[in-house]
């Protein structure tokens, strides 16, 4: 009796039994083996299928390597207009009341809801040579779709929210106190925001930032309605691993696939340590408030 | 010091003027409009109509940076990412290359305002590091470092613990004396107010009620809700006829010369009523419970035909007989015309 009474002290408040709980945590093992952790080491297996040497030489080749450029700069524009659009979204969200700012917090949701695809087909319909700007656009010998400008231009929209969604709820929590507080003291709006907003959410901020690179460099649909797909010009590195893999060029699109892969065990490890660094100074920050 | 505002609906035709050196308080039930005269006065917000004026400066067009104004928040709003001494010096860096005092006369400053506020050798701590008593003090030291014109506090006591409280409220007091600083808290706490102000400004829904020294509002409110806010009280409608007083028809031995006739409030506080003999002129009621109270004894007593409840502190060691009916006679009261609210 008294054994007995003594285990359901300790029994968690969650009553499944030993075996059911062994269940459950299988079938999450099996799944992340199966639909997370296999892709992933396959990715990295057929990479290397031809040994290290082949591997060099699949990246080592001038159209996988202009897709790099094209790739990195395309994130190097994007993620700081996105960077900063999200910082003036989140600030005029959290400080200022105004008439429709539910509606403007939906709208910034739009990219997560909508295809990427439907996207870049809008691109195309505004930009394209059949599209409304089209005729203009083409007088004036600019071009966008099949181009840069919408290569950026797709994946901005697509990489929207991400820094905004991230600062809203925290500035918001924050409220204007901090802020009153330094014009208070005399400081200028800048130095406000430089010395007191900027300090208070620059953990959330990098983590936004760090989601936003991400999926930059990651995008396939939008980019690929936009992008007209012409080698060692308007491929991104997504791309160029779809032709390759079209092409029956194995090896060297999983060669491509496993640099994007790698940069996004990176993206995954320096979040983690953000998470660890901004979980612990949130909790420092109201836990003794 | 002179201001003058006309805000609707927070605040409606407010006129006040504060005295140079002056430790003022603004004291009302919570929605009465005190917190915004306060960010009107510091340029956080902005009034509808009306102007400010800092001694012969119109104020008015100035921005929060320009005014000059030490500002305390309720919640310290202290900078967490900064240490003490930062947090201190913060209003001094900010400043233009012009006027801003090198960085070790910052650092000077900061630590005579810390020893100022009894906080010396904090200065590398951060405010998470810090108790509510002290982050308030150095939010105080944060406002005093710009050596402002005005020190404006928003329910500065709020969030503090009632003995905390009461320590930090002899020392400000200890602290306006020594600086001199013209100073204006909000406040919902009358015993915290009349403490600690030279003069209490009591609101009550966007308007100023009354304006005096602690003892003009205490002794002598001029209506029943600043008599009724400022302590506690008990009401009896009674009727004025020629300079007397009298409830169900039985006069009552008040004098009330000049009082305008017709129905009256009578407003009492429980420890200005005495108990006293059976005769004609005092009122009569029926106790209802009688409770301890600290070092006295509280009587609840029912009153005349509408049964209005009257409290009465009484000695807890007078030998009274508590009877079931007692004879009372206010020592403290004040009369209002039933008409004003």
């Amino acid at each position: 009796m008294q054994s007995e009474g003594r285990h359901h002290t300790v029994a968690p408040a969650t009553s499944e039994s030993t075996p059911m709980r062994g269940t459950l945590i299988a079938i999450a093992l099996i799944f992340f083996a199966l639909f997370l952790l296999l892709p992933l080491v396959l990715v990295f297996t057929e990479a290397l299928r031809a040994g290290l040497p082949g591997f060099i030489k699949a990246i080592n080749e001038p159209d996988a390597l202009a897709a790099i450029r094209l790739t990195l700069l395309v994130a190097a524009i994007s993620v700081p207009a996105n960077m900063v659009f999200g910082i003036a979204a989140a600030w005029a969200i959290a400080k200022y009341e105004f008439k429709g700012k539910s509606f403007v917090i939906t709208l910034i949701d739009l990219p997560f809801s909508v295809s990427p695809v439907i996207a870049g087909l809008v691109y195309v319909l505004l930009f394209g040579a059949q599209g409304y700007f089209g005729g203009w656009l083409s007088n004036h010998n600019i071009e966008i779709i099949f181009a840069l400008p919408g290569i950026v231009l797709a994946t901005m929209f697509v990489t929207f929210p991400f820094v905004a969604r991230e600062l809203i709820p925290l500035m918001q929590e924050q409220g204007t106190g901090d802020e009153e507080a330094a014009l208070s003291l005399g400081a200028s709006g800048f130095k406000t925001f430089l010395y007191v907003t900027l300090p208070n959410v620059k953990w959330a901020l990098l983590y936004g930032v760090l989601l936003c690179n991400a999926r930059a460099m990651g995008e396939f649909g939008a980019v690929a309605v936009v992008s007209g797909k012409i080698r060692g010009f308007t491929n991104t590195m997504p791309l160029h691993v779809e032709i390759l893999y079209n092409e029956y060029a194995f090896t060297a699109a999983f060669a491509v696939a496993s640099l994007l892969a790698m940069l996004a065990l990176l993206t995954l490890a320096v979040k983690a340590l953000l998470e660890w660094r901004y979980g612990d100074q949130s909790a420092a920050g109201s836990g003794r408030h | 010091m002179r201001k003058q505002f006309d805000r609707y609906p927070a605040l409606h035709g407010v006129s006040l003027d504060i005295r140079s050196g002056e430790l003022i308080a603004l004291l009302g039930p919570s929605g009465s409009g005190k917190t915004t005269l306060l960010r009107l006065i510091a340029g956080l917000e902005w009034p509808t109509t009306g102007s400010i004026f800092f001694g012969g400066d119109d104020a008015s067009g100035m921005d929060v940076q320009e005014r000059n104004v030490g500002f305390v928040f309720q919640s310290y709003a202290l900078f967490k990412h900064m240490t003490v001494a930062d947090n201190i010096g913060f209003g001094l860096r900010v400043r233009p290359r012009s006027s801003r005092p090198p960085t070790a006369e910052i650092r000077r400053r900061a630590s005579a305002l810390l020893d100022l506020v009894q906080l010396s050798g904090l200065e590398n701590r951060f405010p998470a590091q810090l108790s509510g008593g002290q982050r308030q003090r150095v939010a105080l030291a944060r406002a005093l470092a710009i050596e402002p014109r005005v020190l404006l506090l928003d329910e500065p006591f709020g969030a503090l613990d009632a003995k905390v409280r009461r320590e930090l409220r002899q020392w400000l007091r200890e602290l306006h004396d020594k600086t001199g600083h013209t100073t204006v808290f909000v406040t919902h706490d009358q015993e915290e107010a009349l403490e600690l102000a030279d003069r209490v400004v009591v609101m009550s829904q966007g308007r100023i009620e009354q304006v005096g020294t602690p003892d003009e509002i205490y002794d002598r409110p001029n209506s029943p809700f600043v008599f009724s806010f400022i302590g506690e009280a008990s009401e009896l409608p009674v009727t004025v006829a020629n300079g007397r007083v009298s409830i169900d028809g039985q006069a009552i031995d008040l004098g009330a010369a000049g009082a305008a006739d017709g129905p009256a409030r009578l407003l009492m506080r429980p420890n200005g009523i005495d108990v006293v003999d059976e005769r004609p002129g005092t009122i009569a009621g029926d106790v209802v419970a009688v409770r301890r109270s600290g070092g006295w004894r509280r009587v609840e007593l029912l009153i005349g035909a509408g049964r209005h409840r009257v409290e009465v502190e009484l000695p807890i060691d007078g030998a009274q007989a508590l009877s079931e009916r007692l004879h009372i006679l206010p020592r403290h009261w004040q009369l209002y015309p039933s008409e004003a609210s």
